[in-house]
């Protein structure tokens, strides 16, 4: 391929990609400019050029509110849970995977595993919601068969943290799982021979050859989760506590708080004016962890 | 390793019990959805398994009234087809050219890509260009276009194209072919794991969203699947309200079988993807290949 002589130009392949480019630059790069909205006290009739410019009002309300302190502590926490604990699950089910040898059982198990990923999170709001309806809920069935208090699931914010992650969990492992068992399935047989005739043990086998096979992805998988740590799964955090009010204390997050004020409340230059902050700090935040990466593992960043 | 290995017992019930796990949510809705409402009051709540006999009322009274389930699958169904159609479309044939190591605008290009996964404007600007500049509330291009590209796919459907031996394509030149067969004829079929896993993600994508339907769709008769059971979930009356054979002597006594009809909604708008996906999975272990951004 190196030696093919360069067309002068290469009309064909230039037109394949054309389509896809045109609509990158609509519905990524146009809204890119739009975020001198959060500069101004946008008016729908005015529109984006002729709504006047207000300077930072709208961040100025934001912070002096403390509405963005709430959402913003909310998102980081439980984004910085749910990668933890998402990554830490995915990695021991994909080592445990890696260990079965009936193909029959890892191809029956990594289906039930990977089927929640196919679930819409309204779907998995109503599956969740036979366990943890107040009244029918089998959860609260179970705590008053052993005597003790049931709880008001979606009137109760301390439980939230928990239930979040389980349902976080619940939906991402396996398919996480199946990233790694993937990196697993292209490691060549004849590292774990040699290994097996030096005598390792299994905990030595898995500590210097099978984890650092699986470190290249897990880093770039963690600079990307670390850019999005700002960026809540509005799903998650919308459907799942079914948007009740008496929960917001936990499961607000930035998401949910900019849809709020662009829908419910109208407040278009506010929610643009948080979204921007979001924006700008996950993008800070990728070029951090990656100039982090490369500093003490170049291989493994991601640019 | 291979030789010599035995699984030990306890890993395969370590899987089994994660298993039944992750399936209980999935049963609980279904034993719901062919319980009787009455039954469930009377028993003080829900259970995992049926406690009598099962009972396909909510199903029937449902299929009796198809009229809103049929709206939502019909513009489910269409905008899924369309947009799956058109993004793998797309998709590869950006992918494909990004492949060639010959693309002279290759570098510049990946950037221009990349940099929408590191930045983007938010929902604001967004929300405004598609529903007001465009004006496309309550069409059908809401839910499709946005939704046409994503850039992860395109990199991973590259990086899965620059496996392919150079000498195919070279030889495919000689013999005249243009950039459209080669990509049609050769690429395509021989990146058939990639193509499918990409296929199914993107269809997935668009049969389970509900984000532009929550955005851009007011108009009842336009709800997705997904907007439908949203709706539901909070309250059922939209659903029963537009029940017109619904027998009188049911709606008289409050004996109408809402928990079990609301179950059974969620499993009628879930069931196609949950019978879809086992039949792609032996792609996704092949296809599925991340660390793929960079180039």
């Amino acid at each position: 391929m190196r030696s093919a002589p360069k067309k002068p130009i290469q009309w064909e392949l230039n037109l394949l990609a054309f389509p896809a480019l045109i609509l990158v630059f609509i519905f990524a790069y146009v809204p890119m400019f739009g975020v001198v909205m959060a500069f101004q006290d946008y008016d729908y009739q005015l529109g984006f050029f002729g709504s006047p410019f207000v300077g930072f009002t709208n961040f100025e309300f934001l912070f002096t509110t403390g509405a963005i302190w709430k959402v913003t502590a909310n998102t980081l926490f439980l984004n910085a849970v749910f990668i933890l604990a998402g990554m830490a699950g995915s990695v021991v089910l994909a080592l445990l995977m890696y260990e079965l040898t009936n193909k029959k059982a890892i191809k029956t198990y990594q289906t039930i595993l990977v089927f929640p990923n196919f679930m819409s999170w309204i779907i998995a709001a109503y599956m969740f919601y036979t366990f943890l309806n107040p009244r029918y809920g089998m959860l609260n069935q179970a705590l008053t068969g052993l005597g003790l208090e049931p709880v008001k699931w979606y009137s109760d914010p301390s439980v939230w943290p928990v239930i979040l992650t389980v349902t976080s969990l619940w939906k991402g492992v396996g398919m996480g799982s199946l990233l790694y068992y993937a990196v697993l399935m292209g490691i060549e047989r004849d590292y774990f021979e040699a290994a097996a005739i030096d005598g390792a043990t299994k905990w030595q086998t898995i500590k210097k050859i099978t984890l650092p096979f699986l470190i290249p992805t897990m880093t770039i998988l963690l600079i990307l989760s670390v850019g999005g740590i700002v960026r809540a799964d509005f799903g998650l955090f919308y459907f799942m506590p079914q948007d009740s009010k008496a929960l917001y204390p936990v499961t607000d997050v930035i998401d949910t708080y900019v849809f709020r004020a662009l829908r419910n409340m109208n407040e278009p230059g506010m929610a643009a004016a948080a979204g921007f902050l979001q924006s700008t700090v996950g993008f800070f935040l990728v070029l951090g962890a990656n100039a982090f990466v490369r500093k003490i593992a170049p291989e493994n960043s991601l640019f | 390793m291979i030789t010599n290995r035995r699984t030990p017992v306890f890993l395969h019930l370590f899987f089994l019990v994660l298993c039944t796990l992750m399936l209980l949510p999935l049963l609980s809705v279904f034993t719901i959805s062919v319980s009787d409402d009455v039954e469930i009051i009377k028993a003080g709540g829900y259970s995992l398994l049926p406690r009598g006999e099962w009972k396909w009322d909510a199903y029937n009274l449902i299929f009796k009234n198809p009229y809103q389930i049929l709206q939502a699958y019909q513009v489910t169904l269409l905008v899924t087809v369309i947009g799956t159609a058109g993004s793998v479309l797309l998709v590869s044939g950006l992918a494909y050219t990004l492949s060639r190591r010959d693309y002279r605008r290759r570098k510049a290009v990946s950037f221009y890509l990349f940099f929408t996964m590191l930045f983007s404007g938010g929902l604001v600007p967004f929300y405004i260009l598609v529903a007001r500049v465009l004006d496309w509330r309550d069409s059908y291009f809401a839910l499709i276009v946005p939704a046409l590209i994503n850039v992860w796919n395109v990199f991973v459907l590259r990086t899965n194209f620059q496996r392919i031996p150079g000498e195919l394509i070279e030889s495919a030149k000689m013999d005249g072919a243009s950039e459209f067969r080669i990509l049609f004829q050769i690429i395509l079929p021989v990146a058939t794991p990639a193509m499918a896993t990409i296929a199914l993600f993107t269809a997935f994508g668009y049969w389970n969203d509900w984000w532009l339907g929550l955005l851009f769709i007011n108009k009842p008769d336009m709800n997705p699947l997904q907007l439908l059971l949203k709706n539901m979930l909070s309250n059922i009356e939209v659903v029963l309200a537009r029940m017109n054979d619904m027998p009188q002597s049911l709606r008289a006594a409050n004996l109408v079988p809402t928990e079990a009809i609301r179950m059974a909604m969620c499993l009628i708008a879930a069931g196609p993807m949950l019978l879809a996906f086992p039949f792609f999975q032996k792609y996704f272990v092949k296809g599925l290949t991340v660390g793929a951004v960079k180039g």
